[in-house]
């Protein structure tokens, strides 16, 4: 099948300043210029570390992406991964145009039409009618396009009621509703996507979801996705690009980069032993938070294992020893509670270490905390308050693709739905 | 794989600045948001308020009186013999305030505007359009006011003549006035993105480009009494050119040199592109600096 190029990346880096932009920006200012006047290279742009934010630098600079390449045939839909800074985010600001590559430059045979935001330009004091004018025009719609849109604009946010009313008025729900759907509406060649769906209640990203699928899949529209919902992006991309410390680490179908992310990504978090208490006769040693496999990171809708690896100067059978999980989620709310006082396991003389195992991960993707609380002979050996962070990626919980909004609930849940007519 | 035979690219992103990377095409694509953002402004200029529109009625004509008690009672600048005053100081102020408004409104364009130029990418230069154009308005309302003593005046008897020879020049005049505003807006508005310093140096610096733009005296004045090198510098002011122009044609105080006004007109056009070269190379990459 030949499949035409519609947009190509040719050695894209960014470069940028670390730290206050203040003293010294007039003066390295001059330096470039001069070093301009006289023909030569841009000083700065020789230095610069990789982007790696846990690592300290010892440069003023820093490469939030360093030789992007990369090509998107016309129809395809991209995904593009990363950790938080890995420079996602970056790059999507440089294929909008919103800022310029430092070196490189991207071809495009198509208008770009991007999404990092719903509502942008959105003003309170204008009726939401006016709005979708504005907005849509912001996003480079003409008003006859607006014009011939406007009722099924209208009608895919459902706000038909308030359409006459300030924006002000609305509630944050509705204004998102309205402003998504302004931006589904837009029909540009290549659309670029920015963990906008993260948005509204679970009706209403169902929707956007499905919108998203009727516009890469049914109008054959080229798309690059960027999000964090492994779910979303798996159902609606085709290939996908892992983006790691500002480089492409990898380019391919989009389930063998998911897995590359996952298995990247895999908890590698000391713990925590600031918060503890207890006898001290036998002390939890190491947490590790695995996945599917030993290095992949958790994943809702798979395998999910913890393992608590103890040390104890004297033997201690199975029989003496009582090990309770509490997990929090980010806000300090209790989701789970495990112990092996609730299962029934066969006596070991000497425990070195405890395997809790989900066999489907029901938690919601998200941040949790494990603190750990160890009993020997019904007295208090070892307490560890939030003894260690894990995230929970999105996997696949529910078999298609759709997932639970994130402020709607941790805890997911098999369930049927049966619908009658009667 | 690669088609190299038929590489007929849209267009390309890329870091290099061009001098001058207007495209005209781009922006007429866009011109509906051109619109849009005026009538925003339009909108949204007086909801909520009490006085409302009043405000920009007491504004020139508290700056009138006060110009005219100053400079004309207390200071006898003398202001051609059958003009009042009051009305000679309101025609000047009605069209320096547009400057103003237009000069203060756009040069803080990149600064005002960082969510949206943050998230999205129209081309930059229309927000700075849109101000200079929704401010018309305010200037329209501002005439209607200058009208209105005018005809006061005129029913009181005094003896006023309206130039209407060259009246067609005064749409001209306000152009100029707007490519002005316009100009050393958008080139404020790129040099503030990295140093905030002029901002500092706008609020009292329009201020002081006012007196030596002869709004509260005409160039006679101005060509008698001050030393010559400043009467050579308000002579050859653009801004004292067009406030002299169009004053000569609403109430026939000054002069008009058709060879000054094409100085004038040149001079704004220049202005207008040096603002317009300066603030393209900012607005590709003003988000990292901003």
């Amino acid at each position: 099948m030949s499949s035409e190029i519609i947009l190509k990346v040719e050695g894209v880096s960014k470069q940028y300043r670390l730290g206050v932009v203040g003293t010294g920006t007039l003066t390295h200012d001059l330096n470039r210029w001069w070093s301009k006047v006289r023909g030569k290279e841009d000083p700065y742009l020789k230095v610069g570390n990789i982007n790696d934010r846990s690592k300290k630098v010892d440069s003023q600079y820093v490469w939030a992406l360093k030789d992007i390449n990369f090509e998107v045939n016309r129809g395809e839909v991209l995904g593009i991964i990363g950790k938080n800074g890995a420079g996602k985010s970056t790059l999507l600001k440089i294929l909008s145009k919103v800022t310029s590559p430092s070196t490189g430059q991207i071809k495009t045979k198509g208008h770009i039409a991007s999404l990092l935001e719903v509502g942008t330009g959105f003003h309170p004091e204008m009726t939401g009618r006016e709005n979708i004018y504005l907005n849509g025009a912001i996003l480079g719609m003409t008003k006859s396009e607006i014009n011939s849109k406007i009722d099924e604009i209208i009608d895919f946010s459902g706000c038909l009621k308030y359409v006459d009313t300030p924006v002000k008025r609305y509630s944050s729900g509705m204004k998102v509703r309205l402003a998504f759907a302004v931006a589904a509406h837009l029909e540009p060649d290549i659309l670029v996507v920015d963990e906008v769906l993260a948005v509204g209640d679970a009706e209403f990203q169902k929707k956007a979801i499905g919108k998203m699928q009727d516009i890469s899949k049914g109008e054959g529209r080229t798309v690059l996705f960027v999000s964090h919902n492994m779910a979303a992006v798996r159902s609606l991309c085709t290939r996908g690009i892992l983006i790691e410390n500002g480089r492409i680490s990898s380019i391919g179908t989009i389930d063998k980069i998911i897995e590359l992310y996952l298995d990247k990504d895999a908890v590698k978090n000391k713990i925590n032993t600031d918060n503890r208490s207890g006898s001290g006769l036998m002390k939890v040693e190491d947490i590790i938070v695995s996945g599917k496999k030993a290095n992949m990171s958790p994943e809702n809708g798979a395998l999910f294992r913890i393992e608590i690896q103890l040390e104890s100067q004297i033997k201690i059978s199975s029989q003496q020893l009582r090990l309770d999980l509490k997990i929090n989620d980010y806000m300090g709310q209790r989701v789970a509670w495990l112990s092996n006082y609730l299962s029934d396991i066969k006596t070991v003389e000497e425990v070195k270490k405890i395997v809790f195992s989900i066999p489907k991960l029901n938690l919601n993707g998200g941040t949790y905390f494990i603190s750990t609380d160890l009993y020997i002979d019904k007295k208090r050996s070892d307490f560890l308050q939030n003894a260690i962070s894990f995230d929970i990626n999105n996997g696949d919980f529910y078999g298609n693709g759709r997932s639970v909004p994130i402020q709607e609930s941790r805890i997911l849940m098999n369930f049927n739905t049966e619908i009658l007519g009667e | 794989m690669n088609t190299q035979n038929n590489e007929t690219w849209l267009y390309t992103i890329s870091g290099k600045k061009k001098l001058l990377d207007f495209n005209f095409k781009e922006i007429w694509r866009y011109r509906d948001l051109l619109f849009l953002f005026v009538k925003r402004d339009v909108i949204t200029l007086y909801k909520q308020t009490i006085l409302g529109p009043l405000w920009y009625i007491i504004q020139p004509l508290f700056t009138a009186v006060i110009f005219t008690l100053i400079f004309n009672n207390l200071g006898q600048i003398k202001t051609g013999d059958v003009v009042d005053p009051f009305l000679f100081n309101l025609t000047g102020i009605t069209l320096w305030n547009y400057f103003k408004e237009c000069l203060t409104g756009t040069s803080s364009t990149f600064t005002k505007n960082q969510n949206i130029f943050g998230k999205v990418y129209f081309p930059r230069v229309i927000m700075p359009m849109s101000v200079t154009i929704s401010n018309l308005l305010k200037f329209g309302i501002q005439l209607l006011i200058l009208i209105g003593f005018y005809l006061y005046f005129l029913l009181k008897g005094d003896n006023l003549i309206l130039n209407y020879k060259y009246l067609l020049l005064l749409p001209i005049y306000v152009f100029m006035m707007a490519l002005l505003g316009l100009g050393l807006g958008m080139l404020l508005s790129a040099m503030t993105t990295k140093y905030r310093d002029l901002t500092v140096l706008l609020s009292f610096g329009v201020q002081l480009l006012m007196y030596v733009s002869a709004v509260p005296y005409p160039l006679s004045e101005a060509q008698e009494k001050f030393p010559p090198l400043v009467s050579k510098f308000v002579e050859y002011n653009p801004l004292a050119q067009i406030i002299e122009g169009f004053r000569f044609i609403v109430i026939d105080v000054g002069q008009i040199e058709m060879r000054k006004v094409i100085f004038t007109l040149v001079l704004s056009i220049l202005m207008f592109l040096l603002g317009l070269i300066v603030f393209n190379r900012t607005e590709k990459s003003f988000i990292d600096t901003v």
